[in-house]
């Protein structure tokens, strides 16, 4: 294991990152309570033994609708950068490759957009998608692609002239072999690092669209819209938004600190 | 820094806009909805709603749409709105003075406080105030701005014991002790994830260049270590501070779309969303290109600070 993974942050990272991939994956089926069940009873509880948590304005187990919503909330932003990873990188490749003016021109594009900050693009494509997880999780990828393009032109840049780059070319290897084999895997690693920050920008801005009422919708229990219907409530019992954004937050620093984990330990001049 | 360098920077960031206009405009072009349809309600004849469609030049073919939005955007024309049938240049206008002083009073405390917080952390490196500040900057950054306002709410603005309004706004020109009562929490939920950035980029920079050469050469002349810290290593270590603010500008300005929606503050983010919600295509476009112009300007501006800043950096 790396030494830069025996730092401080980097455990910390490790940490939160596991345990909010384990509620991400495990989460419902580790809800003491149904995370609809009406209680009117025990409404707006703070926490007590029999609701860790407490419970929202309708006496449903906060704990039972955080562990529900984990998946939602978290996979969310998992997917949503890997599918604009996926296009960006696309990109960022033929345009590395490719060089001269079909470069040039992709480039300018991409300064573009890069120039509208990521939160108006989303919210843009999610007013011509219309609302709704899948509508928001494409529009965030949308919104990725860009700056991921342009960090993988770079890294693809980087490698693209090395030579056992050249020996492949020298071999007569296809264009297709030697970006798939040679360029890419060399290339992947600020690609991988960049991607792991972003989750935590995506787990954001995902749970911000739910928060907008842009992105999942009631009776889903994502964190987002946790926060935004206890709103109402909340002079009456913090914990009802208190909770869910501990949550999102915990989330989003895990992938951050995991993600600065990663860059130390591929490149150790930069740590500090 | 060369003439022809800043006037090849302008030039770039001209094409950029251009690239914007067409993103917004190929963006807002495909939105559901025919805004004659809207305008009109479901219940329109067909007559009303082409007669108005020839009127908005819906009739068009999308580029010459694209021109004739161009073409009244440079003589400062940006159209009516659709909804509330005031030229859009004057509610852009108006809103966009609004999120400047929002935005303006963010960036001042996020100056003040988060500048001189990463140099007391350099200072104490690896005690209590170090710890301190960095799980503050990590929560700060890991804290959406909509949960960020609802706590600060929740703490200060609760119905009976708040301290602040919970929303609104008062121009500081009208009435400024009423102005600061409704900007602090709004510019405090939106500097947060500027002072966590900001102030952990001037503790790196400053613990380098505190065990720099000329450092121990101050420290070594015999100059008290006040002045070493606050006057020779502090100004040294803010080129890259200044480099993040510009990056992180664009944060602030989708920050403020939330942060004014939640505090009921009247800027560019509030209108933004009424826009949305309402399709009122003029002034997304307008809105979209105002902050993508703002953005592309101030990266501009940092460039330029920071080559005033440090005479090492050159561009050609």
């Amino acid at each position: 294991m790396p030494k830069s993974f025996l730092a401080p942050n980097a455990l910390v990272g490790v940490f939160l990152l596991l345990f909010t991939l384990a509620i991400a994956i495990a989460g419902p089926w580790l809800a003491p309570y149904n995370p609809q069940a009406f209680d009117a009873l025990n409404r707006l509880q703070g926490p007590s033994m029999t609701h860790l948590l407490g419970t929202d304005q309708f006496g449903r187990d906060l704990l039972s609708r955080i562990l529900n919503g984990a998946p939602t909330t978290v996979l969310f932003g998992v997917f949503a950068t890997l599918l604009g990873v996926s296009i960006g990188a696309v990109i960022g490749v033929v345009a590395g490759v490719a060089g001269g003016w079909v470069d040039n021109a992709i480039m300018r594009i991409l300064d573009g957009l890069l120039a509208v900050p990521e939160l108006l693009f989303t919210l843009l494509i999610v007013t011509v998608l219309g609302g709704g997880m899948g509508q928001a999780m494409l529009a965030v990828a949308v919104a990725f692609a860009p700056g991921m393009a342009r960090i993988s032109r770079s890294a693809v840049l980087s490698v693209r002239t090395r030579d056992y780059v050249r020996a492949a070319v020298a071999r007569g290897e296809s264009g297709i072999y030697i970006v798939v084999r040679e360029v890419l895997p060399n290339a992947l690693g600020p690609i991988i690092v960049e991607s792991t920050i972003r989750v935590s920008f995506a787990i954001m801005i995902g749970a911000t669209l739910g928060f907008l009422g842009l992105g999942a919708q009631p009776p889903s229990t994502e964190w987002g819209l946790m926060v935004a219907e206890a709103r109402q409530f909340m002079f009456r019992n913090p914990w009802c938004v208190a909770i869910p954004g501990m949550f999102i937050a915990m989330s989003a620093l895990g992938f951050n600190l995991f993600g600065d984990a990663l860059r130390d330990s591929l490149d150790p001049r930069r740590s500090h | 820094m060369t003439i022809g360098y800043l006037f090849r920077r302008l030039l770039s960031i001209l094409l950029v806009l251009v690239i914007v206009t067409f993103a917004v405009f190929a963006i807002t072009a495909v939105l559901p909805g025919n805004a004659a349809i809207m305008i009109l309600g479901e219940y329109a004849t067909p007559d009303a709603v082409a007669a108005l469609e020839k009127q908005l030049h819906l009739d068009l073919p999308w580029y010459m749409q694209y021109l004739s939005w161009v073409s009244g955007v440079i003589h400062g024309d940006f159209g009516m709105s659709l909804r509330l049938s005031l030229p859009v240049s004057d509610v852009v206008g108006e809103a966009f003075v609004n999120s400047a002083v929002l935005a303006g009073t963010a960036l001042v405390l996020v100056t003040i406080i988060a500048i001189p917080l990463g140099a007391i952390a350099a200072v104490s490196r690896g005690k209590v105030m170090d710890l301190l500040l960095a799980v503050f900057s990590y929560m700060g950054s890991a804290l959406p701005e909509f949960v960020t306002a609802t706590l600060l709410l929740v703490v200060f603005a609760a119905p009976k014991t708040g301290v602040f309004p919970a929303g609104g706004f008062t121009a500081p020109w009208v009435s400024i002790p009423d102005f600061l009562a409704h900007v602090v929490l709004p510019a405090v939920t939106l500097g947060l994830v500027l002072m966590a950035h900001i102030s952990r980029q001037v503790r790196s920079e400053m613990s380098e260049v505190l065990s720099s050469d000329f450092i121990r050469a101050a420290r070594l002349k015999g100059l008290n270590e006040k002045r070493v810290i606050w006057r020779h290593a502090l100004p040294n270590s803010l080129a890259p501070a200044v480099a993040v603010i510009s990056l992180d500008i664009g944060y602030l300005l989708g920050g403020i779309i939330v942060v004014e929606e939640i505090f009921a503050w009247p800027g560019l983010g509030r209108l933004l969303i009424y826009a949305l919600e309402n399709r009122d295509l003029p002034v997304i476009q307008a809105v979209t290109l105002l902050l993508a112009t703002v953005y592309a300007l101030s990266n501009f501006l940092s460039d330029v600070i920071i080559a005033i800043l440090d005479p090492r950096v050159r561009y050609a």
